[in-house]
């Protein structure tokens, strides 16, 4: 248990994190009033958000071990336990989960109007099931709330979602509950193989045979490429994006998508190094895949939902492209680009979501020419669609730069193949920027519509904040990773002699 | 105090009986049989740590078979209370129904206490008889005579599984020259290389297996589902298999050493049932039928835990046996809640109950997700423990096809959830609730998530009430 760090300043920090906001759920559940719903939930979630400001000040950015751990023991008779703690990995996940929450609450104060006591218990127990899934360091703990957030997802999507919510809410069920299946066995079959422990490090980096370690790749790789999405995987994003409510995109896009490239950071990197290396070149080419065809398929959208949400894939077939690419740059990249997407995306589904609340149109078509009435939110919507596509001095300009800079480091090819993507990226934002800036005059009347108001304009703020501290100052935010990267790496390095050689006799 | 139970069951039938040939009132009749059952419940309760052999050393009474008793009981109960109306059963026959549903209860308490080849025989028969009764007791008044159907494809096919378990019997006592379970199973241990031992094993254990609905004894399932009044089916779906599971477990504990052939029958059949199960759900639009498919597919995952032959799978068996009773009486329970009149349920009728009833809505959502094995239920629980139970003896195949059909399931799950919350309803009514319908669904609703949760207790239980018959 030498990896663990219990701080003694914070004894309880993340137990607290992950159960107020449930246990705040159960008391909604008595209560049916819509007003207080949504104030209650603002505040806990506001209260969370607070709490979890400490666990940043507090971390030790000189240890790669867990930090901020709490241990008991769940279910003796198999050797669960509650064993959670973060690393520079989950770190800045954990603080993007619970930053983001209250800004999805005042989200969706005017655009649910029906049974909100529901919805907003459905985003609390999210919030628990998500935080538990970035801090869990027992793989059952881990798969249970991997698992259990489907239930409340499936709900936002399939109660409050937009007219073909049924296909897409069962299409988003069956999809990640399918892919995840296989995962169960292999965990149960790490139970057996590590001497009978669910405990997350006690599985890494420990000498599977290559036969073994290329079902357990398999199984992983199954379970989260569905959730990145990655190339061939991802059909189930689009249909979800476009129908779920605003909330529940801006979690989807924020939160969710991250938790594939997280298990692929914490798992199938420290648990099966040589079948990584065997499949990484696969995985490196589809996320140059799923570069290019989201950013070609979000070219042609009507739909901004749409747009934005294919342009997820490709974004998130750059964070795949960091993390495959298997040296610190990348992989800091990826971890950066991890939290640049969810800050950038989630801000431009909250700007489709302002323009549907006022014209109950996500066409493209309509929307041109809305900038002449409604300044403020133009002004917002540039920044975030230049951050979006890269642009230098905003956030995911260092995060590609750096997955870049570590893809040429593994491969010239590799890069340049990636860098289409980027062009595209900054095409179809443009096209969709420029109509609704200066769009047509053939668009209906638009001058009824009214600019953003208070809730909105707080509701972005932090978003604009974020996109250009981390633009400008990334320092401090990979500081946070830095040491657990490293150490990953080095570990991954040590543990992948035998799989070069056996790639190599595999090529040749 | 050793017969407790079973005197109060003899007894509450015979009040029952005594009621019906007077002029009583049909609503206090109901009452006191609500009351009955409590009162055979809390024998159950208070009988709960009694020992001792009755009758001659053929009846049994320890923890594992008053555990059993206090599930029946408790399962009883609240069939009790969700078919509290008995909409859908002949007026002029309602004492009979509470008549016969005593006796055959009675029949199943003293099938978990049996331990002798002929008292295992006479309570087997005593509760499938009167369950045969009760299926045709359905109302015939309209033009349907499904229910006549049902009961006889019920007793044809109940007949052919006793034919074959009395055949067994009979090659047992052959063998062995006795009829006690653990002098009989102890002699067929050392005739292993015999086909005639395993035959007579395997044919003995088909009798259980028709009534957990096991492959291949699995056909009377649909159409009896279909056709039993929805009370009458709520009990046929979760009391007798909680017998079913007892003897199941009592049996193969004492098959021991070079059973191979035994374990390969018990796993092809555990197999075929889960993609027999969940395939045939996939296409039904009946509630009932589904959940009887659904049913086939779980009672596969029960002789998974029981086929690893080691005590913790025996445990995981009866934790995933009473974990699906709860979940399975929790569906019926919203089943004959939103009924008028008792008719069948079509997934299409549940349109919208989100809206018409959202605590009723809500029970169906987390029974069906639990049958579905969606953490943190205790549907999850159950199949995670009997899966790390099956690979711990080296089962990967099995466990991959297991885990495999767990995919298969949730699509018609989901779709059952689908049209309770997504979609919006036509000309459905409200639907009102009562006292009784909402603690029964919030009780349910509470055992199926503490019992996943926190599942060390339950298994722990589960574990020595076992161990009373290693």
């Amino acid at each position: 248990m030498d990896q663990l760090l219990i701080n003694p300043d914070y004894p309880h920090i993340l137990s607290t994190l992950i159960f107020l906001p449930l246990a705040s759920a159960l008391l909604l559940l008595f209560i049916n009033n819509d007003s207080f719903a949504r104030y209650w939930t603002l505040g806990i979630t506001t209260v969370t958000a607070i709490l979890s400001i400490p666990l940043v000040m507090a971390f030790d950015t000189t240890t790669a071990n867990f930090q901020f751990v709490e241990q008991y023991s769940w279910i003796q008779s198999l050797n669960i336990q509650y064993v959670i703690g973060v690393d520079g990995i989950s770190i800045l996940l954990v603080m993007l989960t619970t930053l983001i929450m209250p800004l999805c609450v005042l989200a969706s104060w005017n655009y649910i109007k029906t049974r909100v006591p529901a919805f907003m218990i459905c985003l609390l127990i999210m919030e628990t099931a998500m935080l538990g899934v970035f801090m869990a360091l027992d793989i059952v703990l881990f798969y249970i709330l991997w698992e259990a957030m489907l239930i409340p997802m499936y709900l936002l999507i399939g109660i409050w979602g937009g007219p073909r919510k049924i296909y897409a809410s069962i299409k988003f069920f069956l999809y990640t509950l399918a892919g995840s299946i296989m995962l169960l066995v292999a965990i149960i079959w790490l139970y057996q193989t590590n001497n009978y422990s669910f405990f997350i490090p006690d599985m890494m980096w420990q000498d599977y045979s290559l036969t073994a370690q290329t079902y357990l790749f398999l199984a992983f790789f199954l379970a989260f490429a569905i959730k990145v999405p990655m190339f061939p995987f991802h059909t189930w994003l689009p249909a979800a994006h476009v129908e779920a409510p605003t909330a529940g995109s801006v979690i989807l896009a924020s939160v969710l998508l991250k938790m594939g490239t997280y298990g692929f950071l914490r798992f199938a990197l420290p648990i099966t190094p040589e079948a990584t290396t065997l499949f990484m070149p696969y995985v490196l080419w589809l996320s140059i895949a799923g570069i290019i065809y989201g950013g070609f398929t979000a070219l042609a959208q009507q739909d901004m939902k749409k747009l934005i949400a294919y342009s997820s894939v490709g974004h998130m077939g750059f964070v795949t492209l960091g993390i495959f690419v298997l040296n610190t740059q990348g992989v800091e990249g990826a971890i950066l680009q991890m939290i640049n997407h969810g800050i950038t995306t989630g801000a431009l589904f909250l700007c489709v979501g302002m323009i549907y609340e006022r014209t109950h149109s996500r066409e493209l078509r309509s929307a041109t020419g809305v900038g002449k009435y409604m300044p403020i939110y133009v002004t917002f919507l540039t920044f975030f669609a230049l951050s979006s596509f890269g642009f230098p001095g905003t956030n995911s300009f260092v995060g590609e730069f750096m997955i870049l800079a570590g893809t040429f480091q593994h491969s010239i090819v590799l890069a340049l193949a990636a860098i289409p993507g980027a062009v595209l990226a900054a095409a179809y934002m443009l096209r969709m920027l420029q109509k609704i800036v200066w769009g047509g005059t053939d668009n209906p009347d638009q001058s009824w519509l009214q600019d953003l108001n208070a809730r909105e304009i707080i509701i972005l703020c932090p978003f604009l904040f974020f996109v250009f501290w981390i633009g400008l100052g990334p320092q401090p935010f990979i500081e946070l990773m830095h040491i657990s990267v490293t150490n990953l790496l080095a570990q991954f390095h040590a543990h992948q002699g035998q799989a070069v050689a056996a790639v190599e006799l595999i090529i040749h | 105090m050793q017969f407790l139970p079973e005197l109060t069951l003899l007894g509450a039938g015979l009040v029952i009986f005594l009621l019906s040939l007077g002029k009583t009132d049909i609503d206090t009749m109901k009452t006191f049989a609500i009351l009955l059952g409590t009162l055979i419940f809390g024998a159950t309760l208070v009988s709960w740590n009694q020992e001792g052999t009755l009758f001659f050393g053929s009846y049994q009474v320890d923890l594992y078979s008053q555990v059993f008793k206090i599930l029946i009981a408790g399962a009883m109960l609240v069939v009790l209370i969700l078919g509290r109306q008995l909409k859908d059963i002949k007026k002029s026959v309602h004492p009979e129904y509470y008549l016969f549903l005593f006796v055959s209860v009675l029949g199943l308490m003293m099938l978990v206490s049996s331990i002798e080849l002929l008292a295992i025989f006479v309570a087997l028969e005593l509760s499938s008889f009167a369950v045969y009764i009760m299926v045709a007791m359905r109302d015939d008044s309209g033009s349907s005579r499904f229910q006549m159907e049902a009961g006889i494809k019920y007793l044809l096919f109940g007949v052919t599984a006793t034919g074959f378990m009395l055949f067994g019997m009979s090659y047992m006592f052959g063998l062995t020259g006795s009829t006690q379970l653990s002098v009989v199973m102890t002699k067929l241990s050392s005739m292993y290389a015999q086909p005639a031992a395993i035959v007579a094993i395997l044919m003995v254990l088909a009798g259980f297996f028709y009534k957990l609905a096991i492959f291949p004894f699995h056909f009377w399932v649909p159409d009896v589902y279909e056709g039993a009044a929805n009370e009458t089916t709520a009990f046929i779906a979760s009391v007798p298999k909680l017998a079913a599971v007892a003897l199941l477990i009592r049996i193969v504990s004492m098959v021991n050493g070079e059973g191979q052939v035994i374990v390969n029958v018990l796993m092809a059949c555990a197999i075929l049932s889960m993609f027999y199960g969940n395939l045939s759900a996939l296409v039904q639009t009946d509630l009932k039928r589904l959940l009887g498919f659904s049913g086939i597919a779980h009672a596969g995952f029960v002789l998974l835990g029981i086929l690893t032959f080691q005590l913790s799978g025996y445990a995981n068996a009866l934790y995933y046996i009473s974990g699906y009773v709860v979940m399975n009486l929790a569906c019926f329970l919203v089943i004959c809640s939103i009924t008028s009149q008792g008719e069948n349920v079509q997934i299409n009728d549940l349109s919208g109950l989100h809206k018409r009833s959202p605590l009723l809505a809500l029970t169906l959502a987390v029974a069906l997700f639990a049958l579905a094995g969606i953490p943190p239920f205790v549907g999850f629980m159950g199949k995670f423990m009997i899966l790390t139970g099956a690979l711990k003896q080296g089962f990967l195949i099995m466990v991959i096809l297991a885990a495999l059909n767990t995919a298969i399931a949730i699509f018609y799950y989901l779709s059952v959830i689908r049209v309770t919350y997504c979609s919006d309803p036509d000309n459905y009514g409200r639907i009102n609730n009562n006292f009784f319908t909402n603690t029964a669904s919030i009780i349910l609703m509470l055992i199926i998530i503490i019992m996943g949760v926190i599942p060390q207790p339950f298994l722990n239980f589960a574990t020595s009430t076992v161990q009373a018959i290693m």
